[in-house]
């Protein structure tokens, strides 16, 4: 009855044989993987060399510390916060218009909207994030602009934070509305009925248990959208100017990280030059800022967040 | 002596009906008449379900008496889990069921128009077939109902009481704190026993409460299920037929024909059920010649 009439030992020497397409198959696999790892690698590793040789020259501490970011000019100026400034107000500004909205719009989805209204309205939501950002920069310009001007401020010139934060909120609330959306249906049933089987409801059921449940894929949501937001050039370049300028202020014009690199390596500047290195010392500072963004939250997600499997 | 327990309710059911539009609501009624042997807990009265339009169960009456074990048995979709959940309208949360005919909880229509089934479900708790503790600390799982619902005595002594009663506490009351979710099946479902006590209901459902554990486990919930009818009317459905002959005291049987629309074949006391079945299905199926 055995399959085979060959010695057991010689059955295990032909298997090593076909193990090694399997391994072939693993190692291309490997391979795939390591695109993205190597370019990441890549990229850290310019972004390192540029920006040391950038610091070699300009000290880190007029970097970090000065108010004044003016290196095109004939009066140079090195100070990065006004470019910091100015990513952090859209950033956090548009998140505090993207996070809640978003939040909101998950859990009505997936606790209180019908199939039927759910299955027409995720994919209007999803739509939105098809939109390409120059045309939200030109909804800025056009029409979020004029109107605060005309209605709530008229001192404000055409370019300023507040619209771009308004439009980039727009459009990151799919990244956070979709896959909390997709964190919260992940709950599994038994658990809500649980909830709802001590006399929760569906409130209680959404805050309680579900929410806690699926927190990390909602915070997961929150640093992809956030890193949109502040990855985000083009809606801002157009809608807040391209002014650095040290402010809180909304109503005020101001450029961003990515903005400024994009303006200068889009411009005639030299390559080689301290003006052109300037984008990478920009950039570096940008990838740490995030990198500790995903840190904090990853140390937040880890604290709040309920396992349930 | 069972015969006139079943006349009884019997006799409950048409004094109700008799009277029932004027005066509404039986609560006090039960209470009072002296020569009931048994007051009726739950009064179910032609409930047919549908499922997105497709027939589930079909005119299912039932009085469920107060205060004791009652067992619902019969084959796999025969509706047993869609008859249980609707005492305590759970089946609500399923998109597209539609439901007819009244359930009486001690003389009241939870079906109502203006009873809110929030309050049935605190009233009527639920403990599921696979054990669902949240994940949240063991102490928190208990308390999550009471929480809920506004309780303002000790939480602790809650807990400790509730934990106790489903026999839980010996094996955890130096862990409170540690998450429901560490600890074995069968613990984790008298935990979840712990926490629809906790609500202090009138009434537990239970669905097949021990078809994820091993037989230690099962003993421990069934001797729990026999301790727990002194204080709370049970509803519990289960496949096990020897586990319906241990538990209850009166026994449904379900069947679903060839349409697959569950009915109600037989209900009575369930050593009679087991011993004596008044109707030949019943009997094939005690059996074991189908289901
Ligand atoms: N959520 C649902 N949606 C649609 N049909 C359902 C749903 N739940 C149950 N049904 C159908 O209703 C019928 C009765 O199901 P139910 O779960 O009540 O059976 P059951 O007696 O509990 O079976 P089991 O012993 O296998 O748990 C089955 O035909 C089933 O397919
Ligand atoms: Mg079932």
């Amino acid at each position: 009855m055995s399959y085979e009439s060959r010695p057991v030992s010689a059955r295990y020497r032909q298997n090593l044989r076909n193990n090694l397409g399997g391994r072939l198959i693993g190692i291309l696999l490997f391979l795939c993987a390591s695109v993205t790892v190597v370019t990441t690698i890549g990229i850290v590793a310019i972004l390192c060399i540029e920006g040391f040789s950038f610091f070699a020259e300009v000290s880190p501490i007029e970097f970090f510390t000065g108010t004044k970011w003016t290196p095109l000019f004939t009066s140079k100026g090195f100070g990065v916060l006004p470019l910091i400034s100015g990513t952090l107000l859209i950033g956090l500004g548009a998140a505090c218009v993207a996070l809640p909205l978003g939040t909101l719009t998950a859990i009505y989805l997936s606790e209180y909207a019908t199939p039927k209204i759910r299955s027409v309205l995720k994919p209007m939501v999803e739509v939105l994030s098809g939109i390409p950002t120059v045309v939200y920069g030109y909804f800025a310009l056009t029409f979020v602009s004029p109107f605060i001007k005309e209605y709530l401020y008229p001192e404000a010139g055409p370019y300023m934070a507040i619209s771009a934060i308004i439009v980039v909120g727009i459009m990151i609330v799919p990244i956070v509305a979709s896959i909390s959306d997709d964190a919260l249906r992940a709950v599994p049933r038994e658990l809500r009925e649980a909830a709802y089987g001590v006399g929760s409801s569906r409130l209680e059921v959404t805050t309680r248990v579900a929410f806690p449940a699926a927190l990390s894929g909602i915070i997961a949501s929150y640093i992809l959208a956030i890193s949109r937001a502040i990855g985000e050039t083009m809606a801002v370049t157009v809608a807040a100017g391209a002014r650095p300028n040290l402010t809180a202020n909304p109503l005020e014009a101001v450029q961003t990280m990515t903005a400024y690199i994009v303006s200068v390596s889009l411009g005639d500047t030299p390559h080689g030059t301290i003006e052109f290195k300037t984008i990478f010392a920009v950039g570096l500072t940008l990838f740490f800022m995030t990198l500790v963004m995903n840190v904090i939250s990853s140390r937040i997600t880890k604290r709040f967040r309920e396992v349930y499997d | 002596m069972i015969d006139s327990a079943s006349e009884g309710i019997m006799d409950k059911g048409t004094e109700q009906e008799s009277n029932s539009p004027e005066v509404g609501f039986a609560l006090d009624d039960s209470k009072e008449s002296p020569d009931e042997m048994e007051a009726v807990a739950i009064n179910i009265d032609a409930l047919s379900l549908w499922y997105s339009g497709v027939q589930a169960i079909e005119n299912v009456s039932l009085q469920i008496p107060d205060s004791q074990v009652t067992a619902l048995i019969g084959p796999s979709g025969c509706g047993k889990s869609t008859l249980l959940r609707c005492i305590n309208r759970m089946n609500e949360l399923i998109p597209g069921v539609t439901l007819e005919g009244q359930i009486k909880i001690h003389g009241e229509n939870i079906y109502e128009k203006d009873v809110d089934p929030v309050a049935v479900r605190r009233n009527v708790g639920m403990v599921f077939q696979k054990p669902n503790p949240f994940p949240k600390s063991i102490y928190e799982n208990v308390a999550f109902g009471a929480r809920i619902n506004g309780y303002k005595g000790n939480m602790d002594e809650l807990v400790r009481s509730s934990l106790e009663q489903a026999a839980l506490w010996d094996e955890v009351s130096d862990k409170l704190r540690e998450s429901g979710l560490a600890l074995s099946g069968g613990q984790q479902q008298r935990l979840c026993i712990a926490r629809a006590i906790a609500v202090r209901p009138e009434v537990i459902l239970m669905d097949e409460p021990c078809s994820a554990l091993d037989p230690i486990a099962t003993q421990r919930i069934e001797d729990l299920i026999r301790e727990l009818r002194n204080t709370f009317t049970i509803v519990i459905v289960t496949h096990n037929m020897q586990q319906a002959a241990r538990v209850s005291d009166k026994t449904a049987f379900m069947l679903a024909g060839e349409e697959r629309i569950g009915r109600l074949v037989e209900f009575s006391p369930t050593q009679e059920l087991f011993t004596n079945p008044s109707d030949s299905r019943t009997e094939d199926y005690i059996t074991g010649r189908f289901g």
